[in-house]
């Protein structure tokens, strides 16, 4: 072996050994989350952990339904305000704006991506939660808080997806779609729309993903409680939230109760992104 | 210069790790994040009165104070609620008393609750304000989260065997309980006496106002101990330090703060 080959080997085993340990370093936490987190849903039972109403750890009752709706009601209160303003927006960008004012529009939006959640938290508390309170009632930290300012924290992830997976239909598309004499918004809900669907729904589930993952500005926001609300203005506490809140003083069952609720969320944006996955692929295809 | 930043970034590597190794005989102190503030101020006035010695002061929760002592990862921890029988293996020393306030938003026109009224609020039972005889509002409900000390000891204290019940609101400290029922005219919630300011009104109990000198004199029932617990008896400078603690000086940097000394 020369002195080159020998280094080749050298750089590639290194390579090998760093890429590993990235992977390894995820297979570890996945292992640690369910190694602390099963014996508590064992020994209390999956029923009683997943649907029951109770959750007073100190009490020894586990119950996590209430964060489990919680945590649905406000992801999809959150794809409901988010869906159709960045849709509207990248369909408008793509379609109906000039190619300059895209260029600088996109990465400005983008770059919402990066301002921290406890900034979009932040304003949930100074502006929207005083104005829910005074204009509809109720304490103001509330469902529909939550649900405002998710929609608006993703709406960059779904926006730069669909603007790409749009621009990503060949242009003979358009063409054709209007040498046959259909007008431009006809071409782009008949033609363009189904034609970027898998990319569309793709960066819908990425941005739900976001959504049922987003921890500080819902702990803010949403108030907390562990009620089923019954209303958009009642305070609800999501998966996430109640991890966040209890870990710091949770010890013993308690704690291990907290890894569990990280299992469901685990296995819940496990589920989102597989589907993501085999959307996306389906659509290259 | 890529090279330059590596030796950078190790060289500060290096310097963190020394410090480290240097402070190994730092006094550690952990727990209550109630206490946190408190401890702080105390380990700040001793380190300057004794420059050799490291305090270093953390939180975590009463629970996790109590168990950091238990295993040795603290030298101290620090308790803000009674302890529990399982606990009562440690060796606990009283460094002061907290009281604890029921909070209105200022607008409120109640000034006055009895034990009662707070008990069958916070579970849930009285859910408007017209209950009490204000205007047809629905109370906000604000409370700490489970494990916290300040919600164990309104539990032992006020609540007992009864729920709070799950519509409430549920923060992660005094302070942003204390910023909701500053900004919500229909809020109620409880705070560490040390934390009231005049953007909220702290209620009178049972027509006991929240004073120190009822808190003192035992008038006042809502009052919790701050502890610091030690698995063995304290020596060198954790004694030094809890000395000081206790001493009239001690005491004093807590009474400015708002709290009760113990003596």
């Amino acid at each position: 072996m020369t002195q080159l080959e020998r280094n080749e080997k050298l750089i590639q085993i290194t390579l090998a050994i760093i890429a590993f340990s990235a992977i390894s370093f995820l297979l570890l936490i996945t292992f640690f989350i369910f190694f602390e987190g099963t014996p508590v849903i064992i020994k209390y039972g999956i029923k009683n952990f997943l649907f029951g109403l109770d959750w007073y750890p100190t009490e020894k009752s586990f119950g996590i339904l209430p964060m489990i709706i919680g945590s649905i009601e406000v992801t999809v209160g959150a794809l409901v305000i988010g869906i159709p303003l960045s849709l509207a927006c990248s369909i408008t960008l793509t379609e109906f704006s000039s190619k300059r004012l895209r260029q600088i529009l996109k990465p400005v939006i983008e770059l919402l991506a990066g301002i921290p959640s406890v900034v979009y938290g932040f304003i949930g508390v100074v502006i929207l939660v005083p104005f829910i309170r005074d204009n509809f009632g109720g304490p103001g930290l509330s469902v529909l808080a939550a649900s405002i300012i998710l929609g608006i924290m993703i709406l960059p992830t779904i926006i730069s997806i669909s603007i790409d997976s749009l621009l990503a239909v060949p242009k003979s598309y358009r063409e054709g779609s209007i040498a046959l004499g259909a007008t431009k918004w006809q071409t782009v809900v008949m033609v363009i729309f189904p034609a970027a669907r898998s990319g569309i729904i793709t960066s819908i589930i990425l941005g739900m993903g976001r959504a049922i993952g987003e921890t500080m500005a819902v702990i803010m926001i949403a108030g907390n409680a562990i009620n089923i609300p019954r209303s958009i203005l009642d305070p609800v506490r999501t998966l996430t939230s109640n991890i966040a809140l209890e870990v710091g003083y949770s010890t013993g069952e308690h704690r291990q109760a907290l890894f569990a609720t990280g299992i469901i969320l685990f296995i819940i944006i496990m589920v989102l992104n597989s589907v993501a996955n085999v959307i996306s692929s389906k659509g290259k295809r | 210069m890529r090279r330059l930043i590596i030796v950078i970034f190790l060289l500060a590597l290096f310097t963190v790790g020394c410090d480290r190794i240097a402070s190994d005989n730092a006094v550690i102190i952990a727990g209550s994040t109630s206490i946190e503030p408190f401890a702080d101020k105390w380990a700040e006035v001793y380190m300057e009165k004794h420059p050799d010695a490291i305090i270093n002061v953390q939180g975590g929760g009463s629970s996790a104070g109590v168990q950091a002592a238990e295993s040795g990862v603290a030298d101290v921890g620090t308790c803000s609620r009674e302890l529990k029988p399982e606990e009562k293996v440690l060796n606990e020393i009283i460094v002061a008393y907290d009281g604890l306030a029921v909070i209105l938003h200022p607008s409120n026109s109640i000034s006055d609750l009895t034990s009662e009224q707070v008990k069958q609020i916070f579970a849930g039972r009285i859910r408007n304000w017209k209950d009490l005889g204000l205007k047809d509002k629905i109370i906000t409900v604000v409370t700490r989260e489970e494990g916290s000390g300040t919600r164990g000891a309104f539990q032992e204290l006020v609540m007992k065997d009864t729920r709070i019940f799950k519509g409430a609101i549920v923060q992660d400290s005094n302070g942003t309980v204390r910023e909701i029922v500053a900004n919500d005219p229909n809020a109620v919630g409880y705070i560490s006496l040390g934390l009231v300011n005049e953007a909220v009104k702290a209620v009178s109990l049972d027509g006991v106002a929240v004073t120190d000198e009822n808190i003192i004199s035992k008038k006042y029932d809502l009052m919790r101990p701050f502890l610091f617990v030690t698995k063995n008896a304290p020596a060198g400078e954790v004694k030094n330090f809890i000395d000081f603690v206790l001493s009239d000086e001690g005491q004093g940097l807590i009474r400015e703060e708002g709290l009760i000394p113990v003596s």
